[in-house]
């Protein structure tokens, strides 16, 4: 009996245990990139060619679920507010929702997806095989020349996907609530522009998507590099990079929103 | 894929995003109606400013002249005193009223400004001297009921 428990509470130790290793190691390995990330900027190359990658080639992805978001958004806003008789204030609704929320967080999730198990795989595989060792036979960082040009690739593309996304989704909800519905076009736009801060709303919005292209591109590359070297373990790590950006995109969201709208 | 079509393609991304915040920044935020130019402060004291926000329109005339930037309370008179950005294109005459007001039935506060007749304008810095506080709609009902009651008594 005693003997069960002790094992039960083992179990539970060296799982806690062994989380907070793998956190350790991510962070340890997160300073590294920042360490090593010399060579990205210096053979600026190096980075354009993962910015293709992970931003040129999301953008299909991001520019089409922006512009659906933002329809929805028109549709489902003007149907609550024509309720009120405030039919014209549908510009304020979709802006506000898009630039401060759906914009950052809905990007990034489709980022995590499109771009970031890319990234990992692709550096899963390379450790599986040998690639990485081989380049640190020949005296190359593989961490300055594989992992690092990929982690700025993705800090950079993900604000201006962000933008584009929110943009689209702007633009979608006008399609849907001016020229299919026929909400008065000045008020729409002169309503939102009247309740939209550049500082408040529009920053903020940008702020929280530059911090959740860091933590998506170390999460991908982190999740990468400590796959385990088979088949099995680089598609595991393809899926906890999904699942972990997905969960700490959400976590992070509700942090930074509670620091940045206090309904001041 | 070369160097040529890849630079290409890398610089159409980063144009289009960065268009795309500034979208953001013109068309669907206020950057460029904030700073036009230079302002000066006017204060006002009131004795309940309702709802009234920073960052709140003042207008006059129906058109917005400033912004205002600062909600404090007065320790020793129990005042609301409200810190205005005007712009300096507009000078107000030292009889101007200022009222706060709702724009539509259900809509934001602002500062209206009613020009008087005074030959003196105002110095930036100065306070406005003749306001009117916010309506709030519970001493308006409580307002109601009492004139009703009087009423009743009367006709006794």
């Amino acid at each position: 009996m005693l003997d069960r428990a002790a094992t039960a509470l083992r179990g539970l130790g060296s799982r806690v245990t062994s989380r907070i290793w793998r956190l350790g190691f991510a962070s340890r390995f997160f300073l590294a990139t920042l360490l090593y990330s010399g060579p990205s900027f210096r053979r600026f190359f190096l980075t354009v060619r993962e910015i293709y990658f992970t931003g040129v080639l999301s953008l299909i992805i991001i520019l089409v679920s922006g512009l659906f978001v933002g329809m929805v958004l028109g549709l489902q806003g003007y149907d609550t507010l024509q309720r009120y008789g405030s039919s014209e204030a549908l510009g304020i609704l979709v802006a506000l929702s898009l630039v401060r929320e759906l914009g950052p967080v809905v990007s990034a999730l489709l980022f995590a997806s499109r771009a970031g198990s890319a990234i990992t795989a692709e550096i899963g595989l390379m450790k599986a095989t040998e690639q990485l060792s081989a380049m640190e036979m020949m005296a190359v960082n593989p961490i300055a020349r594989v992992v690092a040009p990929r982690f700025w690739a993705g800090v950079i593309s993900m604000p201006l996907l962000a933008a584009l996304f929110s943009a689209m989704g702007i633009f979608g909800g006008y399609l849907v609530g001016v020229v299919l519905i026929g909400v008065d076009e000045g008020s729409f736009w002169s309503q939102m522009q009247a309740s939209v801060d550049f500082r408040e709303d529009i920053v903020n919005g940008v702020i929280k998507s530059a911090v959740f292209g860091i933590l998506v591109s170390w999460i991908a590359v982190f999740e990468g590099y400590d796959s385990e070297p088979t088949a099995e373990g680089v598609s595991g790590a393809t899926t906890r990079t999904v699942v972990t950006s997905s969960l700490v995109i959400l976590a992070a969201d509700f942090v930074l929103t509670a620091f940045m709208f206090r309904g001041a | 894929m070369n160097r040529m079509t890849l630079d290409l393609w890398v610089g159409v991304f980063v144009a289009v995003g960065l268009g795309a915040l500034l979208f953001l920044a013109l068309k669907v935020g206020n950057l460029a109606s904030t700073n036009t130019g230079e302002t000066y402060v006017l204060k006002a004291n009131f004795d309940n400013i309702g709802g009234l926000k920073v960052r709140a329109p003042v207008k006059s005339a129906g058109v917005v002249v400033g912004r205002v930037s600062d909600i404090r309370l007065d320790g020793e008179r129990y005042e609301a005193v409200v810190t205005m950005n005007i712009s300096s294109q507009f000078m107000f005459p030292r009889d101007t009223f200022a009222k706060i007001r709702t724009s539509g039935l259900l809509g934001e506060q602002y500062i209206g400004l009613a020009v008087g007749g005074d030959a003196e304008l105002f110095k930036p810095g100065e306070s406005v001297k003749k306001t009117e506080s916010a309506m709030v709609l519970e001493d308006l009902v409580g307002q109601f009921l009492f004139d009703k009651a009087a009423e009743g008594k009367d006709k006794k």
